[in-house]
């Protein structure tokens, strides 16, 4: 019988006031990969960060190789060959590719004065080859796309010998073409022996790259199942304890038009864009991550300055420039990158709720009127059931999906009759998500109009009413729902200009 | 940032959200055990300072510190609203010193009535805050240059005006008592505290209840605590950094009236150094210069501490040298403690 390379049992872990994790258990073989499923405050990252010495357990044991550990630093952990990649990539953007990897562990030379940056290339260049990695070490990370940022952090992790890796949510910020050349990476580690650990909220990765799933569920264990032969579904279902319907939800016929942009340019990826945005209407906006759709919200928006273009909001055209003047004007921006642009984290959920709209409550336009603000947040923390356990809880310690309502929160009291959605579901787990899906269709029927930017084509075929697709700045298409097909929305979002037009 | 356990706790007991619940956390909640903390080294160096040295707990003595408190306590006022911010004013110690060289020539040089000097330190100051502030919100510059450069410009200007010789109130006979009468020790007879401290004080509780009570206090921490999503959410920061730098110059206007009044005279070299006072005085207190997060009264307790020290330093007769060594040790121990108890939650 051959032994697990990880094997946890009976796991528990608290923080002041939180249960993170009770009685869990988990295992990982060799060359397998372990997808690590549940919903988020599930437990999945207290598991993770525990294994990888982030964190130390309260009781429980973990054996690696047979023998008990208890790592009680990162750094311990990689030593031993446990690795991990968090979802927020821990690059230093000035630094080259070679630099990142062995940052900490320089080659020296003339007696550990100097850098050796030769021999730091070229053993740079010897893990990526051996990786089949095409990048060149003295590349500065800062330059790079994503995908390739998370490569280097790849081989950062590997450049220790792991034996163990831990990816967090690895395709979150990929398109599809660069899942593809991740998926090919994690099949050769697999090939070499590695464990991997893999999480992530995207359903159909399971059956493309696991080999097994293990749920959790509030910090508890509920099951091991093999990747295949186990349906979405049921992995679905031991999630989130219920079963969820994948249903289209159908919207009212829209009304008038909210929002006409015309002939828009912003930059490189905002070039000549013109559409209109119906009362009622959820409009999808499709494309590949840097197409241009978040650009052209923050052109709108007056987040960034626009070069030309009209803007009419109900018909009339109107002017903005700043943020202000597009809240004025009732048009919200939900941006995809909530903490950093959505929420003041270390502030309580109340005072980011009012935040675009502080002046309705106000005393004599200055003083604070505390009681209406309870009462309104109280109001939207039942209307969009947000889980908190106060409207003083600090927002960094809720959940994502509770951060996004938030941020919805935020707009909804500001009566915006426009919203901005950017990637509403990302980082959410999926029972969050469906809320947010209901929550989106619920502010359509009741006349708001909805541009919901979104990568993931699932969601923007689920929930749109009609169908923008971008490409490289460019629109390249408008799809209504019964002629739109991942492989249409794809072809659109890859239509790249042939000719530079002069 | 606060002690996620403890706040996560509080949260779950203070369900009810009644007066009661909020006074308990107010006063066991983390942030208290912060003041508690310096609160507490406050009374010890107190109390070894009175065994130290029989001149330290002096009715004579005690009114100096309350006195010295007052100015550096008002600057570190003005101080911890842009700290809170995020941002850094260097400037508060220069423009303390250029407001009075204003009152100055107001009241003696042009022989107006008292209020009006007032008024135009006041204004001199909120007029300045507001430069500096354009030039960060407008302009970009990063707070540390753009004040940087206004100390300076101030420190150059104040010798200008003045000729580079103090300016004295001889004209003005009541201008001392502002800061040295003492309005409680007619009131209550045997208690001489003077006015400059109940200046502080009144200073220190408008200060707090704007801080905690209004939209710019609200801004304040929200900015300090994520800029980019309140301008996102259509916030008009630039406006509010400008107002917020703007009354800090306005403080510091009064931080000037207090010294001048002090010594009767405007001294136009003084100034430089203040700043760096106020500061450590607002990091003693538990602001963190990364921003979002401060209180008034940990900033007075802070300024509290720093003047005690100096005082009874002095007292003891420790060579001047080796007061900046003890303070600076205090200044870098006072922040270190104060990091240990936030990692340990």
């Amino acid at each position: 019988m051959t032994m697990a390379l990880i094997s946890v049992q009976q796991l528990c872990k608290s923080f002041p006031g939180v249960r993170a994790l009770h009685d869990v258990r988990f295992e990982l073989d060799a060359g397998e990969v372990h997808a690590l499923m549940g919903e988020n405050g599930a437990g999945k990252s207290t598991l993770m960060k525990i294994l990888a010495g982030v964190y130390t357990k309260d009781t429980g044991e973990i054996r690696y190789h047979g023998e008990r550990v208890d790592f009680s630093s990162p750094r311990e952990a990689q030593a031993a060959g446990i690795g991990i990649i968090h979802q927020e990539l821990q690059l230093m953007h000035h630094l080259t590719v070679a630099e990142n990897i062995f940052i900490g562990r320089e080659p020296k030379k003339a007696f550990g004065l100097l850098l050796d940056d030769d021999k730091l290339n070229r053993q740079a260049a010897e893990l990526l080859a051996h990786l089949n990695l095409k990048l060149d070490p003295r590349t500065v990370v800062g330059g790079l796309t994503v995908a390739r940022q998370q490569m280097v952090e790849i081989a950062k992790a590997l450049s220790f010998n792991s034996r163990v890796l831990i990816m967090d949510e690895p395709t979150a910020a990929l398109n599809n073409a660069e899942i593809a050349e991740l998926f090919k990476m994690i099949r050769e580690l697999k090939a070499r022996g590695v464990g991997i650990i893999y999480i992530s909220h995207k359903m159909d990765e399971l059956k493309q790259i696991a080999d097994r799933v293990t749920v959790l569920r509030d910090g508890e264990y509920v099951a091991t199942v093999p990747a295949e032969g186990t349906a979405i579904e049921t992995i679905i279902g031991m999630m989130v304890g219920r079963t969820l319907s994948d249903e289209r939800v159908e919207g009212a016929p829209a009304g008038d038009i909210a929002l006409e942009v015309r002939n828009l340019n912003c930059g490189p990826l905002v070039r000549d864009v013109s559409f209109t945005l119906r009362k009622g209407e959820i409009l999808g906006f499709a494309g590949l991550m840097g197409a241009g759709r978040t650009e052209v919200a923050r052109a709108i928006f007056g987040a960034d300055s626009r070069q030309s273009g009209d803007i009419l909001v109900q018909g009339r055209k109107v002017s903005i420039r700043t943020p202000q003047h597009a809240v004025a004007n009732g048009i919200g921006y939900l941006s995809e990158d909530r903490k950093r642009f959505g929420l003041a984290t270390g502030m309580d959920v109340e005072a980011n709720v009012v935040m675009s709209n502080l002046p309705k409550y106000l005393a004599m336009n200055f003083f604070l009127r505390k009681r209406a603000i309870r009462g309104a947040t109280s109001r939207f923390i039942r209307l969009l059931n947000i889980r908190t356990p106060s409207p003083v809880q600090q927002v960094r310690l809720l959940s994502g999906g509770n951060q996004q309502k938030i941020v919805v929160a935020k707009w909804l009291d500001r009566d915006c009759d426009v919203l901005f959605f950017d990637e509403p579901t990302r980082g959410i787990d999926i029972g969050a998500k469906s809320e947010i899906y209901k929550l989106l269709r619920s502010l359509a029927d009741q006349g708001k109009a909805i541009v919901m930017i979104s990568s993931e084509l699932p969601e923007v075929l689920r929930m749109s009413d009609r169908i923008v697709v971008m490409c490289e700045g460019r629109i390249t298409g408008e799809l209504l729902p019964h002629q739109a097909t991942q492989e249409r929305i794809m072809h659109l979002a890859t239509q790249r200009e042939t000719s530079k037009a002069a | 940032m606060d002690n996620p356990g403890l706040a996560q706790k509080d949260g779950l007991k203070a369900r009810d959200y009644g007066w009661i619940s909020a006074f308990k956390r107010r006063l066991l909640g983390p942030a208290a055990l912060q003041k508690l903390l310096a609160f507490a080294s406050l009374v010890l160096l107190l109390v070894y300072f009175s065994f130290a040295s029989p001149a330290f707990m002096q009715t004579d003595n005690m009114i100096n510190i309350l006195q010295a408190t007052a100015v550096n306590g008002v600057l570190a006022i003005a101080s911890t609203f842009v700290i809170i911010t995020a941002g850094i004013d260097l400037s508060v110690g220069t423009l303390m010193t250029f407001c009075a060289v204003v009152a100055g020539v107001f009241l003696t040089y042009w022989e107006l009535p008292m209020w009006t000097g007032i008024v135009a330190a006041i204004a001199a100051g909120a007029l300045c805050g507001s430069v500096s502030g354009t030039l960060i919100a407008k302009m970009k510059i990063p707070s540390f240059i753009a004040t940087l450069g206004m100390m300076l410009v101030l420190k150059g200007l104040s010798l200008v005006v003045s000729g580079g010789k103090p300016i004295y109130f001889s004209n003005t006979e009541n201008f001392p008592v502002i800061s040295q009468d003492s309005l409680l020790g007619y009131v209550v007879p045997g208690l001489p505290i003077p006015n400059a401290a109940l200046i502080l004080f009144v200073m220190a509780v408008l200060a707090a209840v704007v801080l905690n009570r209004t939209s710019l206090g609200r801004y304040t921490f929200a900015i300090g605590s994520n800029e980019e999503a309140v301008r996102l959410s259509g916030v008009n920061v630039d406006r509010w950094k400008i107002i917020i730098y703007g009354l800090g110059g306005a403080i510091c206007g009064v931080a000037g009236l207090l010294l001048a009044s002090r010594i009767n005279s405007a001294q136009p070299a003084l100034g430089q150094g203040y700043e760096l006072d106020a500061i450590a005085a607002v990091v003693i207190g538990g602001t963190s210069l990364s921003g979002g997060t401060g209180t008034i009264l940990g900033t007075i307790i802070g300024a509290f501490i720093m003047s005690v020290l100096i005082n009874g330093l002095r007292i003891m007769s420790v060579a001047q040298e080796w007061q900046f060594v003890v303070t600076g040790v205090i200044i870098i121990l006072a922040v270190y403690a104060d990091m240990l108890r936030r990692k340990r939650g």
